[in-house]
């Protein structure tokens, strides 16, 4: 087969991977982010075992590897229940993949969150205390948007890393476009051997890191009016 | 009658009693001067009066309505605190502006949310329109209607000490309190902040003003408390505090004021 013969089939495939890699990554992204929310107020809880026990979740999942995750929330129930609840498809692969990106990724942010909620001087809540605020209005009309402000750059690290993490989800031989690119250096739809795919497969994620690098300044540029 | 009566506050963070035994009254429309040395007490006592320190013990009374009654009042809920808050206002030392909102936003945040909360609202595009209007005037009335549209970064420490005055101003508090309103600013920008006060003081806002202005507290105040190591040592009008100084500790902190 000639070069010009393989490109169209290698590009499909790499398409369809890509397709998957980026499915995985706007759900880990549309689950984590207010997740991560949720546990940074856990783990700032002035009822002491919940933040305790908010604490000590955060610091298993952010002290061992993805890939263990991954492969633990894949193949227990399976193993251990004898119950694999994920099923064998691809369909139960990406969900098992989410599960386990969504619940690693809320962590990470949870902290970034709660740095940015910690870095807001308190004269902040205070002044809207003395002005009759409830915590609520404080938090949404006041804190919220300094919190965004300070977190878009450490986010923007977070969000370019998981773009590269989600290829961790071939552990679990989900199809995304690393497993996709791979296949055809051992061979795949008559094609074998060849190297040139996986260069393909590190374009594509330049490209989409480059888009959401752009994207990030962006909005960073967009909060630039006050400080 | 007083409009506030303070009686016995005592406040402790751990097993440092910061406030051993507070008492006194403010009248309408009087302005009452706090000075004293750092530590004496008179910010912790500030902090009590607006509800952002938790009293153990003692009475805060505002028109003959009984606000804060420690330790034998039960627990208070929010609305309750925030509602008795409100009978206060707080001027802070380093200002605490609203970073992402404009200098008029920054006034009409909280009535805009105060309004929003009440059920029997009237026309609420009418009052908006009227949060909009009083809080241009206040800009005008601390000199800043040219600045409406600048963000805090963009205004100098006394301009945004000023924005922070008119937002208080416009929840038009029983009494207006300040903790120390132009030490964190330079000797040129305090000028214009004092000048504020001082025209709040002559419209006979009642007002609680924490300070080192010696000067400043002479002229402007109708009653000045000397507080040290948490109690209230004297208290009279400037005349007889700075005339006329009656305890050897206000001798001993105002010679030392002299010096500088």
């Amino acid at each position: 087969m000639t070069f010009q013969q393989q490109l169209p089939i290698v590009l499909d495939a790499l398409n369809v991977g890509f397709l998957q890699t980026l499915r995985l990554f706007f759900v880990t992204a549309v689950g984590a982010i207010p997740l991560g929310l949720i546990i940074a107020f856990g783990s700032m809880s002035r009822f002491r075992p919940l933040s305790w026990l908010t604490r000590l979740i955060v610091w298993i999942v952010r002290g061992t590897p993805l890939m263990i995750q991954l492969l633990i929330i894949y193949y227990f129930p399976g193993l251990v229940w004898h119950n694999p609840i994920w099923g064998s498809g691809e369909s139960g692969r990406f969900l098992a993949a989410a599960i386990a990106f969504i619940f690693n990724y809320a962590c990470y942010f949870s902290e970034i969150y709660r740095g940015g909620i910690q870095s807001v001087p308190r004269g902040q809540q205070e002044a809207g205390l003395v002005l009759g605020m409830t915590r609520t209005q404080i938090f949404f009309k006041v804190t919220l948007l300094q919190v965004v402000k300070r977190i878009v750059p450490p986010m923007s690290n977070e969000i370019i890393t998981l773009v590269k993490d989600t290829s961790l989800a071939r552990i679990i031989a989900l199809q995304e476009i690393i497993w996709a690119g791979q296949a055809f250096m051992k061979g795949r739809s008559g094609i074998s051997g060849v190297i040139w795919p996986l260069f393909f497969t590190a374009f594509y994620y330049l490209i989409f890191t480059g888009v959401l690098t752009v994207l990030l300044r962006g909005l960073e540029r967009r909060l630039d009016y006050f400080r | 009658m007083a409009i506030l009566e303070v009686t016995n506050i005592r406040k402790s963070f751990d097993k440092t009693e910061i406030l051993k035994g507070i008492d006194f009254t403010l009248e309408q429309g009087e302005t009452l001067a706090v000075i004293g040395s750092s530590g004496s007490g008179k910010t912790t006592l500030l902090r009590c009066l607006n509800f952002l320190e938790t009293t153990d013990e003692g009475r805060i009374v505002v028109n003959g309505e009984t606000l804060l009654d420690a330790p034998e009042q039960k627990k208070r809920s929010d609305r309750e605190v925030r509602a008795a808050r409100l009978h206060f206002g707080l001027v802070f030392q380093s200002f605490n502006l609203f970073p992402q909102y404009t200098a008029l936003h920054n006034i009409m945040l909280a009535p805009q949310l105060h309004l929003n909360g009440r059920q029997d609202a009237p026309d609420r595009r009418t009052s908006q329109a009227e949060i909009e209007r009083r809080a241009r005037g206040l800009l005008e009335q601390v000199g800043l209607a040219d600045r409406a549209d600048y963000y805090p970064h963009q205004l100098s420490g006394g301009q945004q000490q000023r924005v922070a005055i008119a937002r208080a101003l416009i929840l038009e508090p029983d009494i207006l309190c300040f903790d120390e309103p132009t030490s964190a600013l330079d000797p040129e920008l305090t000028g214009e902040v004092l000048k504020v006060i001082r025209s709040l003081a002559e419209r006979h806002m009642t007002m609680i003003i924490v300070t080192h202005e010696m000067a400043f507290a002479r002229d402007v105040a109708d009653r000045v408390i000397f507080m040290d190591d948490g109690v209230i040592v004297e208290q009279g009008t400037p005349e007889q505090l700075f005339g006329a100084t009656q305890q050897e500790r206000t001798k001993q902190f105002l010679s030392r004021y002299n010096e500088q």
